[in-house]
């Protein structure tokens, strides 16, 4: 299959820096919902410290990839997974492996806001507490806000609602949430989609500070937003021949090489907005 | 017939779009009116209510003054009149179901709404503790009384064996009692708990649990944290609901309380309540006894209005910006 051998040419060293470590090696055979075949066949490695974006139309399959990384979709009812995660030396589908665990060790942005009805304080410090971290909570939640750029604008109201922030500022407290406890990777799921455009742009920004000491993967429907913070780039598409709506990866590569000069047709035209 | 002129004025492009009719208006003024006055009838009728039980009560009220709460006897025959023991009865009763009640209602509503049984068992489980609620209260004071006293005598008398030299234990239970009655009122609240709950804890958007299960909380640290205090408001005002309705259950509490005038802790003891009280007194009432069970009346109204009061109080004092039931 043609992503494959472009897949292996991506993970080659890039020309200057050290060698890149794969943080984690995704390989998806198949994604089920019920009976129902949602991804086949995609292999991701993600690259550590760099943003990695999934893009493709509606119904590609690149949110329950993103969603299958941390175990997410062991939530929903029949899914069910074939394939390897490799993460820290672990198979992240192993039965030995808590999908508690996993998701402790890889935070989650999502597409709606969505901040607990609590303090914004307790907001962030939920997962500290959950971690049963004994040390110093007031100087991890003024860190998180402060990465998630953030504290400024709420240092004085810390008791305040977490509710009662705009929907931008809701987003950068879950950003704050997830990253409050250092996981090593951040997942995205269209963090942006439902933020105006000043949101958004601060919300980008701060996904390529973070991006110093986190990994990210972010799945974006906005090819502009992929080019503007993604290092590296991974296209899916929907295969409707065999009767079904199966996604699939098509190809993956750095974003600049990916949007210059696309290996595939199919990547070519979707970019170009030739897609049907 | 129309010249093409008025035509195009009436249709232009063929549109259909008119303004309301001047019946459509009428209609509309109709109903909010008859809207409005049917909101006012309750006020109205509460207020009714309230004066005429108010002046039937006045000259008793006179006559026993405040010590008509604070007294203990209560003897038509020397017309001495007192409800302490009946408020503390109902009052302790209530408690006591409440806290049963409140605890097994929202140990329910979190077991059928978070995704813990198929949803086809989970229906017929619903609708099962929903059920409890068509039972009359006669029936549960039946069931009481020959059902449920025999059944828990020999558990309350060993608990007067062997702890009896704690208050609540200080009596032995040889029939109706304080215990059995609030048994008894925690299942007849407990749908209503649970019901109430139960809608609380639905209306929580499903992205708040996932933002508890993607931070790596397990399913009860994703309850107990994140989804009881979200919906603390709902699982409140369910709870103060549930002891409006104890504190004025009657039937079932006349049947299994042992209307007797005690002022005790003991559990296993008779007691009584006001709404007992009523029930049990009326018949043979007379002229100076009706206004002093009016002034009852009055008070165990009193009692849960403030509790409805205060509950609603509460609630919107903590309400808080796009959280709670919202």
């Amino acid at each position: 299959m043609t992503s494959s051998t472009r897949n292996n040419q991506a993970a080659l060293p890039a020309s200057d820096a050290a060698p890149d470590e794969v943080v984690i090696d995704c390989r998806v055979e198949k994604i089920f919902y019920g009976n129902f075949l949602a991804v086949r066949d995609s292999h991701l490695p993600i690259l550590k410290n760099r943003i990695t974006g999934f893009i493709g139309p509606s119904g590609c399959g690149k949110s329950t990839v993103l969603k299958s990384i941390n175990r997410m979709n062991d939530l929903v009812r029949n899914f069910r997974f074939y394939g390897h995660i490799h993460f820290e030396g672990q198979d992240l589908y192993d039965k030995k492996v808590d999908p508690v665990t996993v998701r402790r060790h890889i935070g989650m942005v999502f597409q709606q806001p969505n901040p607990f009805s609590m303090s914004i304080y307790e907001n962030v410090a939920f997962g500290l507490r959950l971690n049963r971290y004994r040390g110093d909570y007031d100087a991890r939640v003024e860190e998180a806000l402060r990465r998630a750029a953030l504290w400024d604008e709420v240092k004085d109201k810390l008791r305040n609602n977490g509710m009662s922030l705009s929907g931008g500022q809701q987003q950068r407290l879950c950003i704050a949430r997830a990253i409050a406890t250092r996981p090593p990777v951040l997942l995205m799921d269209e963090p942006c989609s439902a933020l105006d455009p000043i949101a958004t742009r601060q919300v980008e920004e701060l996904m390529v500070e973070l991006k110093k000491d986190y990994t990210l993967v972010i799945v974006t429907h906005n090819m502009q937003q992929a080019q503007r913070v993604a290092d590296r780039t991974a296209f899916f598409s929907v295969d409707i021949t065999r009767g079904g709506r199966t996604g699939y990866l098509v190809e993956m590569g750095e974003t600049t090489e990916l949007f210059a000069n696309p290996g595939e047709e199919l990547t070519r035209e979707y970019l170009s907005g030739q897609f049907s | 017939m129309a010249s093409p002129e008025t035509d195009r004025k009436a249709g232009a492009g063929g549109s259909i779009c008119r303004p309301p009719t001047a019946a459509d208006r009428l209609a509309d003024r109709v109903f909010r009116g008859l809207t409005c006055a049917f909101a006012w009838l309750t006020l109205l009728l509460i207020g009714y209510i309230v004066w005429r039980i108010g002046g039937t009560a006045l000259p008793a009220m006179k006559r026993l003054g405040i010590g008509f709460l604070t007294g203990t006897t209560w003897d038509p025959n020397q017309q001495k009149y007192g409800i302490l023991p009946e408020i503390w009865g109902t009052l302790y009763s209530s408690l006591l179901a409440l806290s049963i009640g409140g605890f097994f209602g929202v140990a329910i509503a979190i077991f059928l709404s978070e995704d813990f049984l198929p949803d086809r068992i989970r229906v017929v489980l619903k609708a099962t503790v929903e059920l409890l609620a068509a039972i009359p209260s006669v029936v549960y004071g039946l069931w009481g009384i020959y059902i449920l006293i025999p059944m828990i005598r020999p558990l309350a008398n060993w608990l007067h064996v062997h702890l009896g030299w704690l208050p609540f234990f200080s009596t032995s239970l040889t029939g109706p009692g304080m215990f059995p009655a609030a048994l008894v009122l925690s299942i007849m609240i407990l749908p209503t708990v649970a019901a109430i709950s139960q809608d609380a804890l639905g209306a929580i958007p499903a992205r708040t649990r996932e933002a508890a299960f993607g931070l790596g909380a397990t399913r009860w640290e994703t309850i107990l944290r994140v989804l009881l205090p979200t919906a603390s408001r709902g699982i409140f005002s369910a709870l103060v609901l549930g002891f409006g309705r104890a504190l004025g259950e009657t039937m079932a509490l006349a049947m299994l309380i042992g209307n007797s005038n005690r002022l005790t802790l003991s559990l296993f003891s008779p007691a009584d309540t006001l709404a007992a009280l009523l029930a049990l007194n009326f018949p043979e009432a007379s002229n100076l006894e009706v206004g002093v069970l009016m002034y009852a009346a009055v008070i165990l109204l009193t009692i849960t209005l403030l509790v409805n009061i205060a509950g609603e109080m509460i609630i919107s004092f903590s309400a808080r910006p796009g959280g709670g039931r919202s």
